[in-house]
């Protein structure tokens, strides 16, 4: 065996010898006592309860008649308020009976100084349309839609800095951008942009298709807006690239969740859209020649590789039936891994040599089994439409249950490899598809040793999820890894943060939300709890 | 006189370089035409021509000699025939015209024509496999011409191909409410319409492959061609934007005006 396979298999064995590896282990978790997620937090009985007489206070605040929404005055029925008490996947769901919809920084501040003099908990919410229930209430929790923010306040296209209000919704940000006369881009691209707002971007820190090119939000977002959780605005909009005067306080709120402030405006610097792009398809034997071709595909793409994704045969199979889509590759061709690569340039003759380049190289050391080049923008859509459909088709073959992991890119198959043994292992997933576990697939961002590990069961149970939990977060832990890599923390993994996160963290995080939210009003039951 | 019984095929498929069918297409500033300063690809008609030239040699390995593929075009159309010679088509042939230049349907028939008439002996084309129309002008026209010029028989429109015995073909055309089979023989045309397959990805090996097949490159005035247009183009413009309606502020507004409306 290469020394690098034996390197990258050896990783889960503990580093203390004492201590068998962790798949030997029954459920003792490893250094916190563990919460159920099922079992959410009760009601703080610090927070104060919404009256109906509350209403008229607050449409004094916001004088637009649409801002106020609430079954107290019949201005809305429980109807209307589910879908923002409700996250998308109808996973969670809170029973709030108020929403506020501010127009301006000015009302969102007046909302949140009445929320703190009267004792009251905020949910904000955007597109709403996060993964772990952090943008809906977990009880009776006032919601603070930021969706009538959505102004663009100025782009300057000579430093290519645009400032937005926190509602504007990601793709018309991201068009807006591409109708310049120059053609800018937004730095992030997911999934959800169709919904999901920048300001909740910001909040979350939100990763995506296009970090391996631009970077992480904590990069490219230079200044933003803050609403305090004691009504003060903060305005740290800037647009500047440097700017070593103090701590840098936005870094704080990117990725707070709503913990400690509401984020009312974004400045974010965007890069000029690519004027060329490419989209190949490659198949792979071995989780081991997808890295060598990662490797060899940086070297030779330099700075116009844009995304680099992985799936494997699993996610495939599962495309393949759920999905939809036209064959790829031909029959004894198709492997267990396949890599989607994807460029962006500014000069289509270039990148094509480059990327021929790369062909002759990949095709001439046999590392890879076939590959496709997209020859139009359809084919291009319909190669990324693979790996875009790898959650959705793993959700239709089964019961998934899905993991956002982050650990360093050369161990990220092997978390996949030894969930599949626990599966075995505990006997629920047999060869012959008896198993109440059907399958264990591994997909993600590669470029950013971003996995999203899915076990498809039979059936949601507290058998099949005790079997993969904490085991899962055990195994993360063990190698250095993140238990949420870009879906943030929200009611989900709030108890699991000390999985990835050492207690003097934990304790420091604590101390800063206390700081700044003394009241615990800000987003309660959620991230630090 | 050709032999009744072709026991070799020579496929002659032309494509074209149109605006990819994903952009969104602008009007040129002058007003007489668009803005060609975006991404091209082959016109997915002619993809889908080349697809089945490919499948029908497969499907008949001993039948089908040759698949050559022909553009008119500026420079770059060699791109283009550089992704049907990856697709799997064996040779291409070239018709160089300036960058802007617009080519007729009726000077493509006609160059089609001279191509046809150029080759002898066993490199005859015997079949001719199209796209109905391009999507950038949708005249639809140059198939039916090229008939109407080499006095050749057409199955325009394909939803499905099929060579028989004895060097007839049968073509399979989607017409309203059902489905028309005609049948003809060789040397014939064929038109090819949406659903009659689905094109195949250039796998890499091909693309490298690709690079070193045959491009024969000529000049319109080598075939003694003139693509001097007939017609003018007086205006190009946008259609009318949409009149009426309002713009509301909110979801809840949106609600709040259907049910006045009495639609929710």
């Amino acid at each position: 065996m290469p020394l690098h396979l034996k390197r990258v298999l050896a990783f889960n064995v503990s580093r203390n010898p004492q201590r068998p590896p962790s798949h030997l282990l029954a459920f003792s978790p490893c250094i916190l006592p563990i919460r159920k997620v099922s079992t959410l937090p009760p009601r703080a009985t610090h927070l104060s309860r919404l009256q109906p007489a509350h209403i008229s206070q607050l449409r004094a605040l916001l004088p637009s008649s649409n801002s106020v929404l609430s079954t107290f005055d019949n201005s809305a029925s429980s109807d209307d308020l589910q879908p923002y008490n409700r996250d998308w996947m109808a996973k969670y769901e809170g029973r709030s009976q108020v929403v506020l919809k501010p127009r301006n920084t000015e009302e969102v501040s007046k909302v949140i100084r009445w929320c703190g003099e009267n004792g009251i908990g905020v949910v904000p919410q955007g597109g709403n349309t996060g993964l772990v229930g952090g943008s809906t209430p977990i009880h009776d929790e006032l919601i603070l839609s930021l969706s009538s923010l959505n102004k663009i306040r100025s782009f300057d296209p000579m430093s290519g800095v645009l400032t937005a209000e926190s509602g504007v919704i990601l793709e018309q940000a991201d068009s807006y951008l591409s109708k310049q006369a120059e053609g800018f881009i937004f730095p992030l691209d997911l999934g959800a942009k169709g919904s999901c707002q920048i300001g909740g971007n910001v909040a979350t820190n939100a990763g995506g298709l296009r970090l391996l090119r631009y970077g992480s939000l904590r990069g490219s977002v230079l200044g933003l807006e803050v609403v305090l959780p004691d009504g003060t605005i903060w305005n740290g909009l800037s647009g500047l690239l440097k700017d070593n005067t103090g701590y840098d306080l936005k870094q704080l709120f990117i990725g707070s969740e709503g913990s400690i402030g509401i984020v009312t405006a974004v400045s974010i610097l965007c890069p000029r859209r690519p004027k060329s792009n490419n989209v190949a398809l490659f198949s792979l034997p071995s989780y081991e020649a997808c890295l060598k071709v990662f490797a060899e595909t940086k070297s030779h793409l330099g700075e116009i590789l844009s995304a680099f994704e992985m799936f494997d045969k699993t996610a495939y199979e599962a495309v393949k039936r759920h999905g939809g889509v036209k064959k790829v590759f031909e029959e004894g061709k198709e492997g267990g891994f396949y890599c989607l690569v994807e460029t962006g340039g500014s000069n289509a003759e270039h990148d094509s040599e480059k990327l021929s380049n790369l062909f002759e190289s990949l095709i001439s050391s046999s590392l890879i089994l076939d590959g496709v080049l997209a020859q139009d923008s359809t084919q291009s859509a319909s190669l990324w439409r693979i790996r875009e459909l790898c959650p959705e088709s793993l959700s239709k073959a089964g019961k998934a249950y899905k993991y956002d992991l982050s650990v360093p890119v050369e161990k990220m198959y092997c978390l996949v490899e030894h969930m599949r043994q626990r599966m075995r292992d505990v006997g629920m997933l047999k060869d012959d598809g008896t198993g109440k576990v059907k399958s264990v697939a591994g997909f993600g961002h590669m470029g950013d040793g971003n996995l999203h590990l899915n076990v498809v069961a039979t059936e949601f149970s507290e058998e099949v999820q005790s079997a993969i939990e904490p085991f899962v977060y055990e195994l993360v832990a063990e190698n250095n890894g993140s238990i949420s890599a870009e879906h943030g923390l929200g009611a989900m993994k709030a108890p699991y943060i000390s999985y990835s996160q050492s207690p003097t963290s934990i304790e420091l995080m604590r101390q800063i939300k206390q700081l700044i939210d003394p009241k615990g009003i800000m987003n309660p039951y959620k991230f630090i709890t | 006189m050709r032999p009744s019984l072709p026991s070799l095929v020579n496929i002659l498929v032309p494509v074209k370089r149109s605006i990819d069918y994903a952009v969104k297409i602008r009007v040129a500033s002058d007003g007489k035409g668009v803005d060609t300063t975006v991404k091209h690809s082959m016109n997915p008609f002619d993809e889908i021509a080349v697809e089945e030239a490919i499948r029908l040699r497969e499907k008949n390995p001993k039948l089908v000699t040759s698949i050559t593929a022909l553009s008119i075009g500026p420079p770059k159309a060699v791109d283009t025939i550089r992704t049907a010679l990856a697709m799997g088509a064996d040779a291409g042939i070239h018709i160089t015209t300036p960058e802007s230049a617009v080519v007729e349907p009726i000077s493509v028939a006609n160059a089609i024509k001279k191509i046809i008439e150029r080759a002898e002996g066993k490199d005859k084309f015997d079949l001719v496999i199209m796209g109905k129309q391009a999507i950038d002008d949708d005249s639809g026209s140059t198939g039916g011409m090229l008939a109407g010029l080499l006095g050749w028989g057409q199955g325009t429109f394909a939803s499905k191909v099929a060579i028989e015995e004895g060097g007839k073909i049968e073509v399979t055309r989607e017409i309203d409410g059902g489905l028309e089979k005609v049948e003809g023989k060789l040397p014939l045309i064929v038109t090819t319409d949406l659903r009659l397959n689905e094109p195949r990805y250039a796998s890499l090996p091909n693309i490298m492959k690709a690079k070193k097949k045959k491009i024969e490159s000529l000049k319109p005035e080598d075939l003694g061609l003139d693509f001097t247009p007939r017609f003018e183009t007086i205006s190009v413009s946008e259609p009318p934007k949409r009149q009426g309606g309002g713009k509301v502020e909110s979801v809840d507004e949106l609600v709040a005006k259907m049910k006045e409306a009495g639609v929710l």
